[in-house]
């Protein structure tokens, strides 16, 4: 079994609205699956969908390739995006509880509470209540609750708000050190260079239906344009320029070198290789800087969107 | 699945019962109750304390001082020989309470009919019926003596009759124990409403805090909604019959407690209610021997009855009231937007207390009585009204039953709101909406 969840043709309606239309994915174990989309685009009711707080309208899930069951509470581990604790409950009863809930007993939730306390150097802070504490203090509470009984699947929906630069770094580390021990992570964010950073795997709803998946790299690889960014020191830049036009698709390009070298965008056209535009600039000038532009999941992100609407 | 429900009460009566609020509710209420009893009780001696001065003219040369004698609280004083006239002015311009005018009449019908009283201040209605019981006993003698009738033989000839009233069951019941059972049942009903709006919004709370703090998404990603909805009703009425329970035990041990230092003193304050001045029209009538009729009568009402069903209508009661408590916290995102739900679940219950009110104490058997009595939202009110007096175990069995197959619909029309409502942000709800949730699949 290479996937640890299946989503199959899952749909929920509200009413009239349709929530998530015919939605399906597979999640490959031990990976960084990108849930991505904009606002409002069905992401939080597939998570929901997941985590069984709601039921879908028809469909099928398979965690582990069994039909999901309340049994599979204790498996997943959820960071909602609107998070909170009770605010005037102690740190160590909340987490307590809500590791009890999730199936631990008491006893072990304790000992593993004392790991993560410890590993997060929090241990000062069993006996606070969580309003004593910084927003930044009560994440970190947060994510030790979502990841301490040992999931094997982790919802994580944006899950570095809140956290300064230094906290983010940390958390990202963990949530990578979680797959590397074996979790499989669902990671839902609008901040698309941790998606860089992170996802191994991605899907895009938009508008209730999924409109792109897969491996970031396989994406990246079909929305690629073969563009080289190009730098080129010579003396006679009009006519270089020229020259390029006539044979490849030209834009301007918004790049600085250090020294007054021309700089382009150069599409190639079908049948064309990078050889083919870098020996034609080797003979007019002197090559500074040649780079193909790979599209970021920014850039996935936004045109996928728009083409979609 | 019943093991993360006990974790959830377990949670919800802890966070409540740790709360200050309750510790000081639990432990100040019985203190203020029997500190606010003994501060009435004072007042009312201090008020019988101050002494009314009345002034009599008397011009039918009836009455004599002997007639007028002086009481605790009132003192009365002969001005015939001023004249009406003086008089009226001394009294408006002096320290006296008011002035009795009785007339020169050739009759005495007539004499009954003209005696006037002025004051500054309107008296009040047990000393004016103390002046007229004073009049009428001395006119009614004077008449006797007219008619040639021996008033020692009339005296010789009284007798009190006092009609022992018992019911089929052997009880032996009297007219006090009818104040009692009324003043226990209005109690018990109007406990019972206080507990279920107290403890009902505190329900309510409870859900708004989890959907403003948001660890509600949290909490439903482990545990289903409606386990969550009644952990959180029963975690708050064991809070409550925690509550009841050391109330019961403050009391009875400030009770024994004040008992033992002012002796039968604290006895004398249930009895506080009858100001001094009605106590001398019934004087006869001892005051110890009142305070032990009254232990005796309680010992005679069904105490053990009344408790065990106050605990099951409070239960039965709250937990139909809390889930509609709970339905309106997950509905709203904050508190202000509770009072458009709030008036129809206030409503049944303040119906409840005024049906009992007007109905109980008149006929507590009566139909009005009876069908509110069973009435789901209104029983556990109007029952525990009822229920001294003795309600037939088939009617109580109606009416529980009825209300436990309420509450168990209830429930389950609130969880279906409950389960969407806590999900949802931002626009404030209508009914429609409501409506509209009850039809949502989960």
């Amino acid at each position: 079994m290479r996937n640890l969840l299946e989503v199959k043709n899952v749909v929920k309606t509200y009413g009239d609205f349709t929530a998530l239309n015919n939605v399906s994915l597979n999640i490959p174990k031990e990976s960084v699956f990108g849930l991505l989309g904009p606002n409002g685009a069905g992401k939080t009711s597939l998570i929901r969908i997941i985590n069984q707080i709601t039921l879908p309208d028809s469909g099928l899930i398979l965690l582990d390739g069994e039909a999901l069951a309340p049994k599979h509470i204790a498996h997943i581990g959820y960071l909602p995006e609107e998070r909170g604790l009770y605010k005037s409950m102690k740190v160590g009863e909340q987490a307590l509880y809500l590791a009890q809930l999730k199936g631990m007993s008491k006893h072990e939730a304790k000992k593993r509470l004392k790991y993560w306390f410890e590993k997060f150097d929090i241990a000062a802070w069993w006996d606070k209540k969580i309003e004593e504490l910084s927003k930044g203090m009560a994440q970190k509470v947060q994510f030790i609750v979502t990841v301490l009984h040992q999931p094997k699947l982790l919802i994580f929906d944006e899950p570095f708000s809140g956290f300064d630069p230094i906290n983010a770094q940390l958390i990202a580390k963990e949530i990578l050190q979680l797959r590397h021990e074996g979790a499989t992570i669902i990671f839902s964010t609008h901040r698309m260079e941790s998606v860089e950073e992170m996802c191994d795997e991605i899907a895009l709803i938009d508008k209730s239906n999924k409109i792109l998946d897969g491996k970031l790299d396989d994406i990246k690889r079909t929305f690629k344009t073969n563009t080289f960014q190009i730098g080129l020191k010579t003396s006679n830049a009009k006519e270089v320029t020229f020259e390029l036009k006539q044979n490849f698709e030209v834009s301007p390009s918004n790049f600085k070198l250090l020294n007054d070298s021309l700089t382009l965008n150069v599409k190639l056209p079908k049948g064309n290789t990078a050889n083919d535009l870098l020996s034609f600039l080797t003979k007019r000038g002197e090559v500074q800087h040649f780079v193909e532009l790979i599209p970021t999941a920014n850039d996935i992100f936004i045109q996928a969107v728009q083409k979609n609407s | 699945m019943m093991n993360k429900l006990k974790l959830i009460i377990h949670r919800e009566f802890i966070a409540k019962v740790r709360n200050k609020s309750f510790i000081v509710m639990t432990f100040l209420s019985p203190l203020i109750m029997v500190g606010m009893g003994a501060l009435i009780y004072f007042l009312m001696q201090k008020n019988d304390e101050k002494v009314k001065k009345i002034v009599f003219v008397d011009h039918s040369g009836l009455f004599s001082t002997e007639d007028f004698k002086d009481t605790k609280t009132i003192h009365y004083t002969d001005y015939t020989a001023l004249g009406i006239e003086a008089t009226k002015k001394k009294v408006e311009a002096g320290s006296y309470y008011g002035a009795l005018f009785i007339p020169k009449q050739d009759s005495l019908e007539l004499l009954a009919q003209s005696i006037e009283f002025y004051s500054k201040d309107s008296p009040g209605m047990s000393l004016m019926n103390s002046l007229e019981n004073k009049i009428s006993s001395k006119i009614r003698n004077e008449k006797l003596n007219n008619f040639g009738i021996d008033l020692a033989k009339i005296k010789a000839s009284k007798i009190k009759t006092s009609i022992k009233m018992f019911d089929f069951s052997g009880e032996e019941s009297s007219k006090l124990i009818n104040e009692l059972k009324i003043g226990f049942g209005f109690i018990a009903g109007y406990l019972l409403m206080m507990f279920v709006m107290i403890y009902g919004t505190s329900v309510m709370r409870s859900v708004i805090e989890e959907k403003t703090s948001r660890i509600i998404e949290i909490i439903v990603s482990s545990v289903k909604p409606f386990q969550l909805m009644m952990g959180k009703i029963l975690g708050n009425a064991a809070a409550g019959l925690l509550q009841f329970f050391i109330w019961g035990v403050l009391i009875f041990a400030i009770l024994t407690l004040a008992s033992t230092i002012f002796g039968v003193d604290i006895l004398e304050m249930q009895s506080a209610g009858i100001s001094s001045e009605q106590m001398e029209t019934i004087k006869d009538r001892a005051v110890g021997d009142k305070s032990m009729l009254i232990i005796q009568e309680i010992l005679q009402l069904p105490i053990l009855k009344m408790f065990v069903l106050f605990i099951f209508y409070f239960l039965g009661g709250f937990m139909l009231y809390s889930s509609l408590f709970a339905a309106i916290g997950a509905a709203v995102d904050n508190e202000t937007d509770t009072q458009q739900f709030m008036l129809p679940i206030m409503l049944p219950l303040i119906l409840g207390v005024y049906v009992g009110f007007a109905t109980v104490i008149n006929d507590p058997h009566g139909s009005i009585a009876v069908l509110f009595s069973h009435i789901p939202f209104t029983s556990p009110i109007v029952m525990l009204m009822r229920v001294p007096f003795g309600v037939s175990w088939y009617e109580i069995a109606i009416s529980m039953a009825s209300l436990l197959i309420t509450f168990v619909c209830m429930v389950w029309l609130a969880a279906k709101i409950y389960r969407v409502g806590i999900l949802m942000y931002g626009k404030k709800p209508t009914y429609k909406d409501l409506y509209r949730w009850l039809k949502y699949k989960s």
